[in-house]
């Protein structure tokens, strides 16, 4: 064989795996580009069904910006998110490891007990939450907002399964060296689940991001709401001014998109060594 | 005097866990607490005015037929969209994983659907799936197949809300698995290689079984989480047919979605707590077997 | 003696004294709070009330707190058990028996004959347990709304009076490419507005009524009750003047309308800024009274959304005074005259809704002059009982049950809910 054809040898599994991903474009997108789009008309061509406007405005974004509190709600949505990352990766992946890797009695239960908080839907928790906010004067205040999600069952689930699969040996050897329990998990657990990590870092921020219920119930004042709960303003009792919640929801994506650019580097650079060689 | 190690281990344990029990404890489990109660009273505002009603509301679900019809179609949605959120998942994170070139911007990708507003890209695929409006169906009709009712058919309208639901969580299952699969260390493939091991045999011995606490996480995820999972649908189906939520004639109707009614439009907490309470122990059970069936003991 | 003298002395300065303080007490000022969901004429027309009566009574103080449309019922859910929320609070009528049992309400300390005599008779829907428990300051009826630009092109010039003109209109207008509808004669909203128009509408035409006189037993299960949801069924599976699938969304009959694909929607007064707003210059449109049978009666449904007290206005003799004294104002002529202006809905005093230069305005006037024969249901229960309904409907247009099976059924459904609502 000669040397040119050996380098543009491609196999043709890899052929058959880019042909299914350039596939999924056009269906994952589409639905993404009509929302953007839409934001682009007037609100009497909303509802004309084409794809292209006919007369592509800015005026929805400029209505936004100017005349609605959106730069004060993005502010607050960013506050609200970026303190529960932080809060969420270090409890959560903290709660994960002694889980995973430190023996103790009751484990089992406090682990079932943490996991179960999953499955109580937020409604019927909203109305004791609310009791307790107005009882410490949380209402309308950031710590209102956030404070039910500075730590997750899924945080913890997460953190845990990938803790989980270190070889105790490694941290063993930590001990040996004289780490302290904490400085164990800091210096040579934490590096070793890092991808995971940064998983845990995008989807809290976007699951923080994207929520409506309590932020809605923990606010009073327009200047305190966030992203989803002030473009909810945008629909009413006889319709929804969808030029306006598509202009909403296409800048809301911007910060997702960076913060999962920026965080699946991480993923990416995944971890070289198991450290047992 | 000094302490055994595994004692030792134990006391770091409950330091590292004081304050997020504290957390778990106050904020989410004594409210959780306060709920159940709450499903053992006729709801009224008042405390005091709250009468006792025992198991009444417990006994009334039996013969609500909504409630039964959402419970029915809870199983549905599971069966549906568990599988095909994993399979799904799982195929696009290992194919994902392989490639070399334009890795970022497939992520990306098939990223996108996670991040897109839920209101906004139900209301998107509703203009989609339009019987006579929608851009599928006149494909379909060039292509010389039937129209299709989606969302307005009883029987094709869970499917459709199906679909979308996985659509919109592809991205979340194939981050997961990509953390999961970044996570196996390269020395083990390397390893293989070096062994001889084919593309097939390096996927069974290697990936799939230290990708397993990752597949754990993904099947609670898609199954019984809040947002994620299908038995807890309720954005979704609320947007997609927002008119005549979880319509047609009940056919989309989520026990999320109904419990929302029941609490904040119709004032009856204590029946909306009831539902929750039965809600909460057939996901947690659903869960622990999911967990205790699947999980394998691995170590790098 | 002396004493006696100076005890007197005492006590008449003890009184002269709290009679020159209370004055000044009462003057205290109070707080309350009024809530509503956000829209933005209400918003901008609540404030203007509450400018106009804060200069009026110095000594009262009104703040207005506004909350997304969708999540209103939950915002105010959470509140009031903690002791938060409103002293007055804006609600659709159909929620008054959940928020009354639930005590999220308390009965207005307002004579009856006071309001029978000066309020539209739907306003007879605030009332439960022999109490009235909310006032409107505007109220809403139905009316058909048609695009007179595709009616003329359909070669029709007048609006539909009769039902049979209706129907021959909407055949005119509707046009099928292949399998697909590319526009309607008439956009059907089962969950919209339509379930009314079966309801309290069709069926009254055809000689039925809905419920017995006190609301508790179901009697549409009735040959007019079959005749009403058959004839309605009839525009689609007979006539093919319309599909309940073909516009998609949220307010799919109205946003058609809006986009121009349909001819005429049968639509709330609340809906006309809306649909004036989307529709610009787009085409022409008019509003007509609701369609009769040849000779037949005309029947219309009402609603509103009232203005009712919480608990929390009965915390204090000022609160409650000040509370009932702003409601007063909201639900006032002068209030109603500027709700019409601003916000678009039809006034719930008698004196305006006769008033007969309302009644000849070419948008408002069709509404208005429905008043006096419009019909508000009396829900226990308004999500459940529209969703039972709302199935009804569906039955019969999508999976072809008999139209008198299908309203069987939903009054067994909605008997058995009337039953347990007043049974707990």
């Amino acid at each position: 064989m000669a040397r040119g054809q050996q380098r543009l040898r491609v196999k043709p599994a890899t052929v058959f795996v880019y042909i299914v991903l350039i596939l999924g474009i056009v269906p994952m997108l589409f639905p993404f580009v009509w929302m953007v789009l839409t934001s682009l008309k007037p609100f009497q061509e909303v509802f004309s069904l084409n794809l292209l406007p006919s007369n592509p405005t800015l005026a929805n974004y400029v209505q936004l910006f100017s005349r609605t509190l959106f730069p004060r709600w993005f502010l607050n949505s960013t506050i609200v998110a970026a303190i529960t990352v932080a809060s969420v990766l270090f409890f959560d992946s903290l709660v994960g490891y002694t889980l995973a890797k430190l023996p103790f009695p009751g484990k089992n239960v406090i682990f079932v007990l943490i996991l179960s908080t999953m499955f109580v839907p937020t409604e019927m928790l909203v109305l004791p939450w609310y009791q307790m906010s107005a009882q410490y004067g949380w209402l309308d205040t950031y710590w209102g907002i956030l404070f039910p999600g500075i730590m997750t069952a899924f945080g913890v689930f997460l953190m845990r399964q990938a803790f989980a699969t270190l070889p105790d040996e490694l941290l063993d050897a930590g001990r040996i060296d004289g780490l302290s329990e904490f400085g164990i998990f800091l210096r040579i657990a934490l590096p070793l689940v890092k991808p995971s990590l940064a998983a845990l870092a995008i989807l809290t921020f976007i699951g923080n991001w994207n929520a409506y219920l309590w932020p809605l119930i923990a606010t009073e004042t327009r200047q305190m709401y966030t992203l989803p709960v002030g473009i909810s303003l945008f629909s009413g009792e006889v319709g929804a001014q969808w030029n306006l919640i598509t202009a909403g929801s296409a800048v809301a994506v911007i910060p997702m998109m960076i913060v999962f650019i920026i965080f699946q580097r991480q993923i990416l650079e995944g971890v070289v060594r198991s450290g047992l060689k | 005097m000094k302490l055994k190690l595994s004692t030792r281990k134990a006391i770091w344990a409950y330091v590292f866990l004081a304050l997020p029990l504290l957390f778990y404890l106050g904020i989410r489990i004594f409210p959780t607490l306060q709920a159940f109660q709450m499903s053992l009273y006729d709801w009224h505002v008042q405390a005091d005015q709250r009468s006792f009603v025992g198991l009444a509301n417990y006994t009334r679900m039996l013969s609500d037929q909504r409630l039964l019809q959402a419970f029915r179609n809870m199983l549905w949605y599971g069966l549906l969209g568990v599988p095909a959120q994993l399979i799904l998942g799982l195929t696009v994170g290992l194919m994902l994983h392989s490639i070399k070139k334009f890795r970022g911007f497939f992520r990306a990708v098939f990223f996108a659907p996670y991040v897109a507003p839920a209101v906004a890209v139900s209301w998107v695929w509703s203009l989609l799936l339009s019987p006579h409006l929608g851009i599928v169906n006149q494909v379909l009709w060039y292509l010389g197949i039937d129209p299709q009712p989606f969302m307005t058919s009883p029987s094709q309208a869970l499917p459709t809300v199906t679909f979308v639901v996985v659509w919109q969580f592809l991205g979340f299952h194939v981050l997961l698995f990509l953390a999961g699969l970044e996570s196996i260390p390269r020395d083990y493939y390397e390893a293989a290689q070096i062994d001889g091991a084919n593309r097939w045999q390096t996927f069974k011995n290697i990936t799939l079984p230290l990708l397993n606490p990752t597949i754990v996480v993904s099947l609670v995820m898609a199954t019984a989480a809040p947002s994620t999972g299908m038995l807890q649908l309720f954005t979704h189906v609320m947007n997609l047919k927002f008119d005549d939520p979880g319509g047609p004639l009940g056919s989309t109707l989520t026990v999320v979605l109904y419990t929302y009614q029941r609490a904040f439009q119709a004032y009856d907490m204590g029946y909306a707590s009831a539902i929750v309470v039965v809600l909460f122990v057939i996901l947690l059970i659903i869960s622990l077997i999911q967990i205790r069936l699947t999980s394998r003991e691995v170590e790098y | 003696m002396r004493t006696m003298k100076t005890f007197f002395a005492v006590a008449l300065s003890v009184l002269f004294v709290a009679g020159a303080i209370a004055p000044a007490l009462a003057q205290e000022p109070v707080t309350i709070r009024y809530w509503q969901y956000y829209y933005d004429t209400k918003v901008t027309a609540i404030d203007t009330l509450i400018a106009q009566f804060e200069a009026e009574n110095p000594g009262i103080k009104v703040i207005h707190e506004t909350f997304p449309y969708e999540a209103y019922g939950a915002r105010v859910a959470a509140a009031v058990p903690a002791g938060q929320g409103p002293e007055i609070a804006n609600l659709f009528y159909g929620w008054l028996p959940a928020w009354a049992r639930a005590g999220y309400l308390q009965p207005l300390p307002i004579d009856h004959a006071e309001i029978e005599s000066e309020f539209v008779p739907m306003v007879r829907a605030a009332y439960m347990n022999g109490e009235y428990w909310g006032l409107p300051t505007g109220v809403r009826t139905l009316a058909l709304f048609y695009n007179k630009t595709m009616l003329n092109a359909a070669g029709i010039q007048e609006p539909p009076r009769t039902w049979d003109e209706f129907i021959a209109a909407g055949k005119a207008m509707a046009i099928k490419r292949g399998p697909f509808f590319v526009q309607l004669g008439y956009g059907f909203g089962p969950a919209g507005q339509d379930h009314h128009l079966i309801r309290e509408i069709l069926l009254r035409q055809f000689g039925g009524v809905p419920y017995s006189d006190d609301n508790r037993t179901v009697l549409y299960n009735s040959e007019a009750g079959a005749k009403a949801l058959e004839f309605y069924g009839s525009w689609q599976l007979t006539h093919g003047i319309g599909d309940v699938e073909f516009f998609p969304g949220r307010a799919t009959y109205r946003d058609g309308f809006i986009a121009g694909l349909i001819g005429m929607i049968v639509d709330v007064s609340f809906a006309i800024g809306t649909i004036r707003n989307g529709v610009g210059d787009n085409f022409e449109w008019g509003v007509a009274e609701l369609p009769v049978f040849d000779g037949g009666e005309p029947h219309n449904f009402g609603s509103f959304w009232m203005n009712g007290l919480t608990p929390r206005a009965f915390e204090s003799e000022a609160k409650l005074e000040a509370s009932l004294k702003f409601l007063r104002y909201i639900t006032s002529e002068e209030a109603m005259k500027l709700w019409l202006r601003e916000v678009g809905e039809l006034p719930a005093r008698l004196s305006l809704a006769e008033d007969p230069a309302l009644a000849s305005d070419p948008v408002y006037g069709p509404f208005i002059r429905s008043l006096p024969y419009s019909h508000a249901t009396f829900f226990v229960d308004e999500e459940g009982q529209r969703q039972i309904m709302v199935d009804a409907i569906n039955r019969v247009l999508l999976q072809g049950v008999d139209p008198a099976e299908s309203m069987r059924i939903a009054a067994e459904e909605e008997q058995a809910l009337l039953d347990a609502f007043w049974s707990r």
